[in-house]
């Protein structure tokens, strides 16, 4: 215990009963009108949003109004894009056809705009179909880039089915009447049953069928003829003609093969066979059978030409 | 008088247009404390049905936004003694509030406690010339009220049109197109001095704000306390504040007397300080934390230390009793109280249906104090807490705080003063070209 015992005040830990003065703050004049201002919307907008649009829009003017900057940074831009789009990842660098034929392949061959091996960004593959698409030969083209670099070109050609013989010269059709090509005659393809006349290949279908149900006589079929841009006739060899009326050409032409069979029609002396009129068939004989029978009735005979020959004897 | 009706009219407009702006300030300026609530007006009334809230007596359309109080500096009995020190007060609470709120607030709507108001029952009556009351009539008849002198210097805060007679049928809250001869009405006039007036509207000034409205700081309590049966059957408001003690009297929704005992809360910390030598932080302290008006045998007990700084051991190590506290305490709260019963006894408040006195404001706080108000004043008293009003904050909502509502209220629904009228035409200059519009409006 020490001798002498400090009675002085110190201060206490807890002291609870000295009530502390709070600090009395109030904002200066300055302050209160800065806060009330900030306060205001048209301030607040304009210093939150104006004042930094305006240093952003400031400063990038400012460092792109030198021409050799804004060179740079387009020329730094496209650098950048070149870099990217010829990457090795993005290059193609064969072109695959399938189903063309040797001279399809070749025409869409030299229909690509650059030289392989070039990016893929360079080649337009929309652009390139709608070209392709231009070409008669082809139906329909699937184009795209397969991974490895490989330009594929899925074609499939329009099958060939007619031959059409119009003023300009003879076409290959398809099924659908389409062109496929122009042959420079006949003989190219021996194959194809010919039709000729304004607006064949409109009516190819029907000419199709007219060929299919042309069976019995197919071998003597030279072709067939629009006529009118309306009905078919049916050219026989042997200067033979079957007209077809306008609707329902199919069964007349059935309907004329069974006259065939059953009375060898076509066999005998008769030019044209005139079904336009389903419902009364009119046969045009030839000239030698007129001949028989005029001699027969005693009538003076016909010429080639279909008149009245003179009689030699009378006239001799 | 016509030009207190132009600068009322021109609060009026001011409180118009900034409702349309949507946010209006509340300054409650007392001797303690310095109170600023922001509320935000929405004409639709979308702030419904928030939180389990119901229409709440029609007040429901608009919410506080912000709120703040401060310690109030540079007042003295609820009067501005200190202009450039309450300047700087009422700058930190609306700083703080309009912190809070996020909106700038430009209009205000102040009270103004002290400054010795005085209150006044007018009458006036006309002859009806077309045998029914119209708009102009009740013009005319609150003009022709015949007002006393008031005194030098003194300011009309409120006059409020009490009651309509027309003929014999007394009571009418709204006498338009009734028919009779006669029209008669009361009018409840309360002034105060136009100094203090001035000056509290020269500081709001100052601060950059403009005042939409003024009203009296009991007429506020008054409205956030007391409620709407109170207000209808009659009541007395007793609002005890820190610079003085306010009454106000209401019956059928009108106020019909005001006065202001110039003893309050301020007063009792001074008491304390003497008779206990404390300072007087320390005095508020043990106000407000140990503070009473009933002594009890378990107080002598309850000692409670007071320190000090003055370096004298002795001094500073002093220990009192709550009952100390209590002593000291007790006669100054029946001091007020019976000042009270004075002003309430002035009133004529023993002839009133109903003696309901509901008491509020920060001293109503006081533990006991219904027990001893019941000895003086009379049997029916009751606590009153202010109104609850949409977003307001818990700690907010005690009685020290129901003149800020009570301003609320008044903002969002002011009752009809006298100025809320057309002036009535004679009182008109003879040039004005409207005078003759309104000629022929009247008699066409």
């Amino acid at each position: 215990m020490p001798d002498v015992i400090d009675h002085r005040p110190r201060p206490r830990a807890d002291a609870p009963s000295s009530p502390r003065i709070k600090r009395d703050p109030a904002p200066s004049r300055l302050k209160y009108r800065l806060e009330r201002m900030w306060l205001t919307p048209l301030y607040r907008r304009l210093l939150r949003v104006g004042v930094p649009a305006f240093l952003i829009a400031m400063t990038a003017g400012l460092w792109l109004s030198d021409e050799d900057r804004r060179a740079t940074l387009t020329g730094g831009v496209t650098a950048l894009i070149d870099k990217v789009q010829s990457r090795e990842e993005f290059q193609v660098r064969m072109m695959t056809v399938e189903g063309a034929s040797p001279v399809v392949d070749k025409a869409l061959r030299a229909m690509l705009p650059v030289d392989l091996p070039a990016s893929s960004f360079d080649i337009d593959l929309p652009a390139l179909r709608l070209q392709v698409m231009q070409l008669d030969a082809i139906e329909s083209i699937d184009l795209r880039v397969k991974p490895g670099g490989i330009l594929s070109a899925v074609v499939t050609e329009r099958e060939p089915a007619l031959l059409w013989r119009h003023a300009r010269g003879i076409e290959i059709l398809d099924e659908g009447g389409h062109r496929v090509a122009g042959v420079t005659s006949r003989e190219v393809r021996p194959d194809l049953p010919l039709i000729a006349g304004d607006g064949a290949d409109l009516a190819s279908a029907e000419a199709l069928e007219l060929i299919d149900a042309a069976g019995p006589i197919l071998p003597r079929l030279r072709g067939l003829v629009r006529r009118g841009e309306r009905r078919w006739d049916v050219v026989l060899n042997h200067g033979q003609r079957i007209m077809l009326p306008e609707d329902g050409a199919v069964i007349a032409l059935e309907a004329a093969i069974a006259l065939d069979r059953a009375q060898d029609m076509l066999g005998r002396d008769v030019t044209t066979v005139d079904l336009r009129d389903p419902s009364r068939p009119v046969l045009r004989l030839g000239i030698d059978a007129r001949n028989t029978i005029r001699q027969a009735r005693g009538k003076p005979l016909l010429g080639p030409d279909g008149n009245i020959l003179e009689d030699e004897k009378k006239g001799g | 008088m016509a030009e207190l009706y132009q600068t009322q009219r021109a609060m009026r407009n001011m409180r118009r247009a900034a409702l349309q702006r949507g946010v209006i300030g509340i300054l409650d300026i007392g001797t303690s404390k310095i109170a600023c609530l922001v509320l935000k007006f929405d004409g639709t009334g979308t702030f419904r049905e928030t939180d389990g809230v119901g229409p709440m007596a029609g007040q429901a359309n608009f919410r506080v936004i912000g709120a703040a109080s401060t310690r109030s500096r540079g007042m003295r009995r609820g009067e501005i003694e200190t202009m450039a020190e309450t300047e700087r007060a009422i700058r930190t609470v609306v700083t703080a509030a309009q912190k809070l709120a996020g909106v700038r607030v430009d209009h205000v709507i102040a009270c103004l406690s002290g400054g010795r108001p005085a209150s006044y029952g007018l009458a006036g009556e006309i002859v009806l010339e077309s045998g029914k009351v119209g708009e102009h009539d009740v013009a005319s008849v609150l003009a022709a009220c015949d007002a006393p002198d008031f005194g030098r210097g003194r300011e009309v805060l409120h006059a409020q049109p009490v009651n309509f007679a027309v003929d014999n049928r007394s009571g009418l809250a709204d006498p338009r197109d009734h028919v009779g001869n006669k029209l008669a009405c009361d009018m409840h006039v309360l002034t105060v001095d136009g100094d203090m007036l001035g000056n509290l509207v020269q500081c709001i000034r100052r601060c950059d704000l403009e005042l939409a409205g003024i009203a009296s700081a009991s007429y506020a309590s008054a409205r956030a306390s007391l409620v709407e049966d109170e207000q209808e059957l009659g009541a007395a408001c007793i609002d005890f504040g820190g610079g003085g003690t306010s009454v106000s009297i209401f019956v059928k929704k009108h106020m019909i007397f005001s006065d202001h005992v110039q003893i309050g809360g301020a007063l009792v910390t001074q008491d304390i300080a003497q008779g206990l030598r404390v300072p007087l932080p320390m005095a508020e302290r043990l106000k407000t934390l140990n503070g009473g008006v009933e002594a009890t045998g378990r107080d002598d007990r309850d000692m409670i230390e007071v320190g000090g700084d003055t370096g004298d051991w002795e001094a500073d190590r002093r220990l009192v009793s709550r009952a100390d506290v209590i002593g000291v305490m007790r006669p100054r709260i029946e001091e007020i109280l019976e000042n009270v019963r004075q002003v309430l006894d002035a009133a004529g408040f023993d002839f009133m249906p109903s003696q309901q006195i509901v008491l509020t404001g920060g001293g109503s706080q006081i533990p006991g104090l219904d027990g001893l108000a019941a000895r003086i004043l009379g049997p029916n008293i009751r606590c009153g807490r202010p109104l609850r009003i949409d977003g307001l904050a818990h700690q907010l909502t005690d009685p020290s705080f129901s003149s800020a509502v009570g301003l609320a209220l008044f903002a969002a629904h002011p009752q009809d003063e006298w100025w809320d009228f057309e002036m009535p035409a004679e009182a008109y200059p003879a040039r004005s070209l409207r005078r003759a519009y309104r000629w022929f409006r009247n008699n066409w």
